[in-house]
C-alpha cells in the first residue's frame, strides 16, 4: 500500500506510540489528583505541553492549551475571542479556508456578524491588498489558514499579522496552523499572531488530539465549562496519553523538519515532474514553490478525480480528490473553485501528498502506473476531440 | 469510501460496450462537464431493436457503472421495452447504488430518453410516445446550478417516492450546489404529495380501487400484446396478481410488474404499494 494521502492523516510514529502505552496501562491516574500516583502523569502533561511550545515557538508554558482536534482549537479560538468582544461584529477570513472555520462563519453570519471572504489567484495565493482594504476598526477578528491543505500553499502569516495590527490593532488574529505543523517551522514569538490552532495526526500522532497557542493578552471564554483543568479554558479530565502522543510528535517532526523540507520536497517534486511530463492531460493546480514540501495538486482533464482515485485504490494508491463525487456533496472543491481552475480539470484534480515515510520506490511506482490508468479512463470519456487536441498540443 | 456493490466495482473495472458508434442511428446525451458528469449513449437500430449500444462517459465509478449496464440493458430490446426503463432499474441491476450516487442512474435514464425523444421527433410520433416518466411538459429550470427542470424533479420523485428535499438532491442533483432551489424544491415535493396522499382508504375501498384500475387501465394494455393480469389478494400494502396469457411466460414478466403494473398503482391509488407475482 502506498499512502500519498498526509493532509487527510499520518500514520502513528512508533515511537509516539510507545511514548504514550504508559499512559494507556499502569500509569493512569488522574493528573489532578493529590497522591504520588498522579505524579508522573501531571508531569508527562507538563513536559508535552513544554513541547508544543519549543514546537511552536511559543514564550511560555502557559500560553499552550491542549484540546481534542483541529477544529475545536479554530472554534475555541473563535468562539472564545467573539464572546468576549460583542460590540465588533465584523470578522474575516479567507474564501480558501478548512470547512472548520469557513462553516463556523457561515453560522456566526446567522448570529449577524457581517464576513468577509478573502479571494485568492489563480495559483491560490491570498489577495493582501483586497485584505488590507476589509480590515475596519470594528473588526473582531481575521483568520487565516497558514498553508492550505488542498494546494499546499502557504500564507505569509506574519505579515499578515503586521498588516492587521497596524491597521486595526485591536483586532484578533487568528492562524489556523494544522497544515503547516511539522512541514514547515513554525515560530509565534517573533510574529504579532495571537492565536494559532494544530491538530497532533497531521504530524504523526493518533486522531483526537490538537493544541491552542494562546498569546497571554488574549481574552477567551472557554467552549467547555466545568473544571479548571487547561487553566479554567478547556475543562474536561486531561486525555494524558493524547497529549503525550502530541507532544512525542512534535518533538520527532521538529526534528525532521529538515528533511522535510529537503528529502520529502525532492520527493514531492519527483512526483510531479513525473506525472506531468508521463500524463499528457496534467495540469499542476498551484506551482508556486511556496508551497508546504509535501503536497501536490494535479488536475487531470476531461476525466473525472473519483474514478482516477478508484483506480489508484486498485492498484494500492491512496490520494485524494477534489472532485464532488468522493466528498458526496455535489460540488467540486470550494478551494479550486476560488483558484479559478478551469472545469475541464476541476473534476479530475487529484492530491498527492507525501510523508518522512514516503519512499522514492513508491514514488517510481506512481509515476509508472498513472499513464496506464490514465489511458483506461480516457478512453472512456465523451471528449475525445478535446483530449486528441490535448495531446498533440503537449506533443 | 463509498459502499459499491460488486457489480458497480466489476462495472467501473471492466465496463462494457464502451466507445462511439460511428454511424449510430440516436445519440442521447445527459450530464455536462461542468456539472461534473456526462454520459453520450450510441444506439444503432435494426427496425425498431436495438442492435448495438455504446457510452462514454465523464464521472465517477457509479456514473460509469450505470452507463455500462445501461447498453447491456437495452441491445436485443425493442425501443417499446426500453422506454419503461427507470433509473430504479438500473440501479437494482447494479445490485442497488449509495443514495448519494442516485442521480448516476438517474443520467443513465436521461440519456436514454433523451435518445428516444430526438428518435420519435425524427419519426413524427413524439406525440404518441409515452415515456415512464412525466410526459407533462414542466420545462422550468428549478436549479440553475445543474440546470434541472421541474420535470425531471417530478420525475424523480414520482419513480424513487422521494419524500425530502435531501433525497431530491441525490437523485437528481438539484438543491446540490447554492441550495438557493431548496424552497423551490420543497414547493414541489408539497403539491406532489398534497396531490398524491390519499385520504386512507379502508381495506375493502382499497381493494377495489385496485382492481378498478387494474380493469381499466392496466388490463387493456397487456391485452394489447395478448396477455393479461389478474388480482389475487391485497395483503396490506402488498398487492398480489397473475399474469396470464402471452404475460405470463413472458421474460420481462417481472419488469412489466415493476415498471407498468406497480407504476400505475403508485400513481393512482397508493404511493406505499407493491406488487408482487404470485
Amino acid at each position: 500500500m502506498i499512502y500519498f494521502d498526509n493532509n487527510a492523516t499520518t500514520r502513528v510514529d512508533e515511537k509516539v506510540l510507545e511514548a504514550m502505552l504508559p499512559y494507556l496501562k499502569e500509569d493512569y491516574a488522574n493528573p489532578s489528583s493529590m497522591y504520588d500516583f498522579a505524579k508522573k502523569p501531571a508531569a508527562a502533561i507538563k513536559e508535552a505541553r513544554g513541547k508544543i511550545k519549543d514546537f511552536l515557538g511559543a514564550n511560555n508554558e502557559k500560553e499552550i492549551f491542549f484540546t481534542s482536534c483541529g477544529s475545536e482549537s479554530a472554534n475555541m479560538a473563535i468562539k472564545g475571542t467573539l464572546s468576549c468582544n460583542k460590540e465588533k461584529k465584523h470578522i474575516i477570513t479567507t474564501k480558501v479556508e478548512h470547512p472548520c472555520v469557513l462553516n463556523l462563519y457561515k453560522a456566526l453570519e446567522k448570529d449577524g456578524y457581517e464576513t468577509d471572504y478573502i479571494s485568492v489567484n489563480s495559483e491560490g495565493e491570498l489577495d493582501i491588498e483586497e485584505l488590507k482594504s476589509k480590515i475596519r476598526k470594528d473588526t473582531a477578528l481575521v483568520s487565516v489558514m497558514y498553508a492550505n491543505n488542498e494546494n499546499g500553499v502557504i500564507n505569509p502569516v506574519k505579515e499578515i499579522a503586521d498588516i492587521v495590527k497596524t491597521i486595526s490593532p485591536e483586532t484578533i488574529f487568528f492562524v489556523d496552523a494544522v497544515q503547516a505543523s511539522g512541514k514547515i517551522p513554525i515560530n509565534v514569538k517573533d510574529t504579532q499572531i495571537d492565536m494559532l490552532g494544530i491538530s497532533g495526526h497531521k504530524f504523526h500522532a493518533p486522531k483526537g488530539v490538537g493544541a491552542l497557542y494562546v498569546r497571554p493578552s488574549v481574552r477567551l471564554t472557554p467552549l467547555i465549562n466545568g473544571g479548571h483543568q487547561e487553566r479554567g479554558l478547556r475543562a474536561g479530565t486531561e486525555n494524558v496519553p493524547y497529549i503525550v502522543g502530541i507532544g512525542k510528535a512534535a518533538e520527532l517532526a521538529m526534528d525532521s523538519l529538515d528533511y522535510e523540507m529537503k528529502e520529502v520536497k525532492r520527493l514531492r517534486d519527483k512526483l510531479e515532474e513525473g506525472i506531468l511530463k508521463n500524463v499528457f492531460n496534467a495540469r499542476l493546480n498551484s506551482s508556486v514553490s511556496n508551497r508546504v514540501p509535501n503536497t501536490s495538486n494535479i488536475g487531470f482533464e476531461y476525466v473525472e478525480g473519483e474514478l482516477i482515485l478508484l483506480h489508484l485504490s486498485d492498484i494500492g494508491v491512496c490520494a485524494s480528490s477534489g472532485s464532488a463525487c468522493t466528498s458526496g456533496s455535489l460540488e467540486p472543491s470550494h478551494v479550486l473553485r476560488a483558484m479559478g481552475i478551469p472545469f475541464t480539470a476541476l473534476h479530475g484534480s487529484i492530491r498527492f501528498s507525501l510523508s518522512r515515510f514516503s519512499t522514492e520506490k513508491e514514488v517510481d511506482y506512481v509515476i509508472e502506473k498513472l499513464p496506464d490508468i490514465m489511458d483506461k479512463i480516457t478512453a472512456i470519456s465523451p471528449y475525445q476531440e478535446e483530449l486528441m487536441k490535448l495531446k498533440q498540443r503537449r506533443g | 469510501m463509498w459502499e459499491y456493490s460488486d457489480k458497480v466495482l466489476d462495472h467501473y473495472r471492466n465496463p462494457r460496450n464502451v466507445g462511439k458508434i460511428d454511424d449510430a442511428d440516436i445519440v442521447g446525451e445527459a450530464g455536462s462537464l461542468a456539472c461534473g458528469d456526462s454520459l453520450k449513449l450510441y444506439i444503432k437500430l435494426d427496425g425498431n431493436i436495438i442492435k448495438d449500444a455504446k457510452f462514454q462517459t465523464f464521472g465517477c465509478g457509479s456514473a460509469v457503472a450505470s452507463s455500462s449496464i445501461l447498453t447491456e440493458m437495452i441491445i436485443g430490446k425493442t425501443l417499446e421495452e426500453v422506454k419503461k426503463i427507470t433509473n430504479k432499474d438500473i440501479a437494482d441491476a447494479l445490485g442497488g447504488l449509495p443514495q448519494e450516487k442516485m442521480h448516476c442512474s438517474v443520467m443513465g435514464q436521461e440519456a436514454l430518453e433523451d435518445a428516444l425523444k430526438k428518435y420519435y421527433k425524427e419519426e413524427d410520433e413524439w406525440e404518441e410516445l409515452e415515456l415512464t416518466g412525466s410526459s407533462d411538459n414542466h420545462d422550468k429550470v428549478i436549479c440553475t446550478c445543474f440546470n434541472v427542470t421541474e420535470g425531471q424533479i417530478l420525475e424523480a420523485v414520482k419513480i424513487n417516492g422521494l419524500k425530502t428535499v435531501e433525497e431530491v438532491t441525490n437523485y437528481t442533483k438539484a438543491g446540490g450546489a447554492c441550495g438557493r432551489c431548496k424552497g423551490a424544491i420543497k414547493n414541489i415535493l408539497d403539491e406532489y404529495w398534497k396531490n398524491e396522499t390519499p385520504v386512507e382508504l379502508t381495506p375493502t375501498q382499497k381493494i377495489l380501487k385496485i382492481s378498478k384500475v387494474i380493469d381499466q387501465q392496466i388490463s387493456p394494455q397487456l391485452q394489447k400484446d395478448g396477455g393479461d393480469i389478474e388480482l389475487i389478494d391485497v395483503e396490506g400494502n402488498t398487492v398480489k396478481v397473475k399474469l396470464t396469457g402471452m404475460c405470463s411466460g413472458c421474460k420481462n414478466a417481472s419488469m412489466t410488474i415493476k415498471n407498468f403494473v406497480e407504476s400505475v398503482l403508485k400513481d393512482k391509488v397508493d404511493s406505499r404499494l407493491e406488487v408482487e407475482q404470485v
